[in-house]
């Protein structure tokens, strides 16, 4: 129809240098962005830390001291993901930021990448101080080996939390974002064993806990000291897997939704 | 348009660009927009070409904040086609061309102005030069400031500075100069012209009569979702062709509504306002029967006016 439109020819298949590079940056300015943010910060590696301070270093020498290592660090990746995505996302959408980035060509990817990494880098922060704080503080002993698995656990972990995240990024107003967030995180922390060993639990809360995503994570993690239930780890692996194709399914569902309405 | 005008591209920085039709770098064609009920643009069309300065002016709601948004691709339209340089601007290769300064109530506060820049320059295959991103925005002396430590001008330039990262041909500043005081709204001004003076084109947002007076070539206006016209800053106010008889008088404003081609009478304060089109007759009128009649004013009339009657009036199809 239009005589005087004109195409303009764009260089295609921009280099895999070029996507590299905005990878790199995006996730290194967001974890930046995060350390700063001390509301977050501090927060997030503070609660573990000085958790472990008050309850760890009390039970020096007994098995608490060892047992709240990796259940510490299920308490770090799950207030990382939970937190640093939830709340920054629906911060973003809400203020128009994401509208700003959205109409550059960053690709969207980099921008999801970034904060799950982001996440990730902060857990595994989280890890290393609680490592260091039992070896010291603590008097553990733990093997390299232990401390590694400890580490790749909780990186897997953060998978299903960053689904999580999204999810409710999507579904809470930003405003009511970190008070709607402690009224999951806590509860669960709590009925999982994050806190103290889950036969210590009511009998009901203990029946309870399955359903729960994060008891399956602290069961994972506490295997690797020895702490964990009886009972096969493939299953945990798989209601942690469930539970991020749950979280994903719904969360790709409600954005595309709002995708077709705006 | 005139067939007859041969306008040889010399290049995309030829300057000065003619007003006669050019190239058309973006169009949203009988767009229509609707968010639940509410209907934000109504089969709404709208053209850019290459090198020209738009001003959409309209009153808060009237649906340019909703323009941008589709011309960027943020949202599609229920009806209506949306082009932009030649493509679909929900395809991202478009966006490469293009900058956008868009309204934000919180940029992430805990990054400094210089790595704000340096993250969106990331993001374009052949950016500006962050001296030259900096120099253009007049950001020197705050680029390793905090964004949250800035002040409202210079979070606005800082926004702007981030839609230049990508050296974009076609820039979109919604409402631009909100919030900002006199003196850095004029500095944004003479960027608006800079960009303009470099053979940019530019889709400015604004409900500031003034703005839209000083910098574009053409202005569209635009309330609750319709056009209502559009033409150079001249042509806008000639539309209301008559020109503004201000006094103080005792006459009844009934009475001077009455009046041979009187299109709006106006208090303000303790005067009133008359847009007329033959304004010596009704000042002869009025002389006539007021003695007390005082503070008498005749000027042509502002944007302001043209404004104002406008978008109070809906379009009357053959009013004199």
């Amino acid at each position: 129809m239009s005589t005087n439109a004109i195409a303009v020819p764009v260089s295609r298949g921009l280099s895999l240098g070029y996507y590299a590079q905005i990878f790199g940056k995006e996730t290194k300015y967001e974890f930046v962005r995060m350390l700063r943010t001390r509301a977050f910060s501090l927060a997030v590696i503070g609660f573990p830390v000085m958790f472990y301070l008050l309850f760890g270093t009390s039970n020096r020498h007994n098995m608490f001291a060892r047992y709240l290592i990796p259940s510490y660090s299920c308490m770090g990746v799950v207030s990382a993901c939970l937190f640093g995505i939830g709340v920054s996302i629906a911060f973003d959408r809400a203020q128009g930021w994401l509208e700003v980035k959205q109409a550059s060509p960053m690709p969207r990817l980099a921008y999801l990448f970034a904060k799950i990494i982001g996440c990730a880098a902060f857990a595994l922060l989280i890890v290393a101080a609680l490592v260091a704080l039992g070896l010291t503080l603590g008097g553990v002993t733990l093997t390299a080996g232990e401390g590694l698995k400890l580490a790749g656990v909780i990186l897997a972990g953060s998978v299903p939390f960053t689904a999580m995240g999204l999810l409710v990024a999507l579904l809470v107003p930003p405003n009511a974002g970190p008070g709607v967030i402690n009224l999951i995180y806590l509860p669960m922390c709590f009925a999982s064993g994050f806190w103290m060993p889950i036969d210590y639990l009511p009998h009901w809360l203990r029946i309870m806990a399955p359903a729960l995503p994060t008891y399956h994570l602290a069961q994972i993690a506490l295997h690797i000291f020895g702490f964990a239930q009886a009972g096969s780890m493939l299953l945990h692996w798989e209601a942690l897997a469930g539970f991020t194709l749950l979280m994903t399914g719904a969360a790709w569902f409600i954005f595309t939704r709002s995708e077709a309405k705006a | 348009m005139s067939a007859t005008a041969v306008i040889p591209l010399t290049g995309p920085a030829a300057w000065p660009v003619p007003l006669s039709e050019t190239r058309t770098v973006a169009r949203l064609h009988s767009v229509t927009k609707r968010y639940g009920d509410v209907t934000a643009l109504d089969n709404f069309s709208l053209e850019l070409r290459a090198g020209e300065v738009v001003a959409l002016l309209g009153p808060n709601g009237a649906g340019k904040t909703t323009a941008v948004r589709l011309l960027l691709g943020l949202i599609a339209p229920n009806s209506g086609s949306v082009r932009v340089l030649g493509r679909d601007p929900r395809d991202a290769d478009a966006r490469t061309r293009i900058g956008a300064m868009l309204q934000v109530s919180r940029v992430p506060e805990m990054l400094r102005v210089r790595e704000h820049i340096d993250l969106f320059r990331s993001y374009y295959p052949s950016p500006l030069p962050a001296a030259e991103v900096i120099r253009v925005a007049k950001l020197d002396g705050i680029t390793e400031q905090m964004f949250g430590k800035l002040s409202g001008g210079q979070k606005q330039r800082t926004l702007f500075a981030l839609a230049l990262c990508g050296n974009p041909d076609l820039i979109f500043l919604d409402e631009p100069t909100v919030g900002m005081d006199i003196e850095s709204r004029r500095a944004m001004w003479d960027e608006v012209r800079a960009l303009s003076a470099a053979g940019k084109t530019v889709l400015l947002t604004t409900h500031y009569l003034e703005e839209a007076d000083m910098l574009a070539n053409r202005i569209v206006v635009i309330n609750k979702g319709k056009l209502l016209c559009e033409g150079t800053p001249a042509e806008i106010k000639h539309r209301v062709s008559g020109r503004r008889i201000r006094c103080i008088t005792q006459l009844d404003p009934e009475f001077l509504q009455a009046l041979p081609s009187v299109s709006d009478v106006q208090q303000d304060r303790e005067a009133v306002v008359i847009l007329a089109e033959q304004p010596e007759k009704v000042v002869r009128e009025m002389l006539l029967r007021d003695e007390t009649l005082h503070g008498l004013e005749v000027s042509a009339a502002a944007l302001e006016d043209a404004f104002l009657a406008l978008t109070q009036e809906q379009p009357v199809a053959g009013s004199q």
